[in-house]
């Protein structure tokens, strides 16, 4: 299976007016693979596509082509060809000109054109529109002509910007299934765009997925949906329920208030860790016996070929379970977990982070504002780091009342409370654990009283 | 008759006072002698007439270059300015747009007397000067907002599939924008076959357009052949709009 590499992302990076969009991005693509760039909008991935396609300058980085580097070669330079994302089919020519344009445009004899353009336009079952104007076309029959106008020259890679999303769940299923199909005969590499998890994992042989610019994780599409690398993969691949959990020792961890057998290892004893347990993979029956925890029915509702149920834990979590046999609501249930499926994630952080400089015996300065702090002897100006656990960052409904204002970034539901990331003005970043409900976009003011906080000299500037 | 269409009805009533009983007359008039009966007469003058069919030619041939000579200067200004770019705010649009804040006969006006102080002679030069000068505006307008609508994605496509900057141009922006050059095209030749002051002042009636003449025979007191040779060019104008009057729906808000 060791394939060639076709394409080698190297180190990229990419800002707009001071915000960075794509942050060290480094990752290959092999011959003939379909790859997909998967996270949700805003997370970079058009922009990578975009230069990759060469519309976009990079910052910092390169892109090898078959070992060469190609980012400083403008679009019509690049052996590639691009599906966009509203087809920009051109609308002052018809379906056979379309997809001649870049024939023409390399002065491909007009019989050989000919012989092209229909052999597309039967893959892609257009035979009959080569005269159509594209405006009369559907949406699904101008996905098709986009398809094969690129297709056509064929390029060394197929870039795919969201290509189906335009598209009813139906039709969106049946190409799905056809570009598959093309990608096989053709033995192209594909490099597709999506926000869409499930297609992502229909499709590809290889997933990137991103988020905020960077990579989080990449993987085939069955180790990102088991084995996700943190809890933001977790939660956008798939349903899943979040946990915080403790590792006790190889192969045992804690969390829902019980101890269960695991398979990982080498986390350390006493750990805190993150726990995702997939929906499918808790087991839920009549009786206790044979069950490592109980629970009681909260809803029930079905959902075609499972039910989904939430059901309250014996030590108060809330636990999302998905089962073939539907429960009454209210029902005692006995729960059971395979060591197999619980998947054990390293904690990204434990508590809050911030850079701050004292201002003075009872002040520090940090996210733009000043902070009450308790009494410290650092002189004045000296850069600290300030430690806030994260259940102790207090959140307020009026941005007006907190020392400084925010904005609810992502929001995780990890079994009995909220886990925010919430995004500061100064563009910092506080992490809080609530019992409240928040939506994501909400403006909220923040509060952090002076006795939870602990400062710390900060190490880099020690000597 | 519903509450809503009420609405219309001042509307309605301005249109009927200002532009469709204005037009009968002209009609009216053209058909009708000296004595008031109704004849061809005024019209078959007209064919024989060799001074007013020279005018006539000429006018033509006048509203045909200025309209080349607009589409040439206006077609990259209006690039220019939808080219984000080149063009970051919107004050160059502004300058563009700002001439046509100036009464028109003013600007002639003062076209003739800087020309007439820096002693160029007045003849067909300076009237075509005068009305680019005029009528470029009205050429910009139409293809600037058909460019700047203009979706981007056309273009990146064009070069995804191998065109040149230059190819792009040709292949795709050019014919993509052609509606926004139909209806300039309408903007300009349609009001420059009838104009009358701009020949007046710019070449110190020397040459003579066919609104001149209109004009001439109306302050003569010749009604009834001055609106037989108005109708003439209505007529002209009617062809005009509907030869480019499928392209210019396209346009949209082509027209000022």
């Amino acid at each position: 299976m060791a394939k060639e590499v076709i394409i080698d992302i190297r180190h990229l990076s990419k800002s707009f007016g001071g915000v960075k969009v794509l942050d060290d991005i480094h990752f290959y693509v092999r011959k003939g693979e379909f790859i997909t760039l998967l996270g949700p909008s805003g997370c970079g991935k058009t922009t990578l596509l975009r230069q990759i396609a060469g519309f976009v300058a990079p910052d910092e980085g390169q892109i090898l082509l078959d070992g060469k580097d190609i980012s400083e070669l403008p679009p019509y330079k690049r052996p590639l060809n691009t599906v966009f994302q509203r087809y920009a089919l051109f609308p002052h020519l018809d379906v056979y000109d379309n997809i001649a344009f870049g024939l023409k445009l390399k002065g491909v004899p007009e019989a050989e054109i000919e012989k092209r353009v229909k052999k597309m336009l039967k893959m892609v079952s257009m035979t009959d529109y080569e005269d159509r104007f594209v405006d009369s076309l559907s949406g699904g029959q101008q996905q098709r002509v986009a398809i094969a106008r690129a297709l056509v020259n064929q390029p060394k890679v197929l870039l795919l910007d969201e290509p189906l999303a335009a598209l009813d769940l139906k039709m969106r299923k049946d190409m799905q299934i056809e570009l598959k199909e093309m990608h096989r005969k053709l033995g192209i590499t594909f490099i597709y765009v999506t926000h869409d998890q499930e297609e992502a994992l229909t499709l590809s042989d290889t997933i990137v997925v991103l988020n905020e610019g960077r990579i989080q994780q990449i993987g085939t599409p069955t180790d990102i949906y088991n084995e996700p690398c943190n809890s933001f993969v977790a939660d956008f691949i798939g349903e899943s329920t979040i946990l915080n959990g403790t590792m006790v020792r190889d192969r045992r961890v804690s969390f829902l208030g019980h101890e269960f057998d695991c398979v990982d290892e080498g986390f350390g004893e006493n750990v805190p860790v993150d726990v995702v347990i997939r929906p499918e993979d808790v087991y839920i029956m009549n009786q206790q016996e044979g069950a490592q925890f109980s629970g009681v029915v909260k809803s029930c509702t079905f959902k075609g070929v499972h039910y989904e149920m939430f059901v309250d834990t014996d030590c108060g979590y809330e636990l999302m379970v998905q089962d073939y046999n539907a429960f009454e609501p209210g029902a005692t249930v006995g729960l059971l977990i395979r060591p197999g499926d619980i998947q054990v994630m390293k904690k990204e952080r434990v508590c809050n982070t911030l850079p701050a400089v004292v201002v003075d015996a009872t002040h520090v300065g940090m996210l733009d504002a000043v902070f009450a702090c308790p009494p410290c002897d650092f002189p004045k100006g000296t850069p600290v780091d300030v430690t806030v656990p994260f259940d102790k960052v207090e959140l307020l409904d009026h941005k007006e009342d907190g020392t400084v204002a925010g904005e609810v970034h992502f929001l995780l539901y990890k079994g009995d409370h909220y886990h925010l990331t919430v995004r500061t003005d100064s563009g910092g970043r506080l992490y809080v654990d609530t019992h409240d409900i928040w939506d994501k976009g909400d403006i909220v003011g923040v509060n952090i009283a002076p006795q939870d906080m602990q400062i710390t000299r900060r190490d880099d500037q020690a000597q | 008759m519903t509450k809503r269409s009420n609405w219309s009805i001042p509307y309605l009533v301005f249109l009927i006072l200002f532009v469709v009983l204005p037009l009968l007359l002209v009609v009216l008039y053209a058909f009708q002698g000296a004595d008031g009966r109704f004849t061809f007469a005024n019209i078959t003058r007209f064919f024989g007439d060799a001074d007013a069919l020279g005018t006539f030619a000429l006018s033509i041939e006048v509203a045909i270059e200025n309209t080349l000579l607009c589409i040439l200067l206006g077609y990259p200004a209006a690039w220019i300015l939808s080219n984000r770019q080149l063009n970051r705010s919107a004050v160059i649009i502004v300058l563009f747009i700002l001439p046509m804040w100036i009464n028109a006969l003013m600007r002639t006006l003062a076209t003739a007397e800087l020309f007439t102080m820096l002693g160029f002679t007045l003849g067909k030069g300076t009237l075509l000067f005068g009305m680019v000068y005029d009528y470029l505006p009205f050429m910009i307008y139409p293809i600037y907002n058909i460019l700047d609508k203009m979706d981007k994605s056309y273009a990146e496509a064009a070069q995804d599939l191998g065109a040149t900057p230059w190819r792009v141009f040709w292949k795709v922006t050019v014919p993509l924008s052609l509606p926004g050059v139909a209806s300039g095209v309408l903007m300009v030749f349609m009001p420059t076959v009838s104009t009358f002051a701009i020949s007046e002042f710019l070449t110190n009636n020397k040459i003579k357009l066919f609104g001149t003449i209109i004009s001439e025979n109306i302050n003569s007191s010749m009604w009834n052949y001055g609106a037989a040779l108005a109708f003439m060019m209505l007529i002209i104008i009617g062809i005009t709009s509907l030869l480019s009057g499928d392209d210019e729906k396209a346009a949209e808000g082509g027209l000022l």
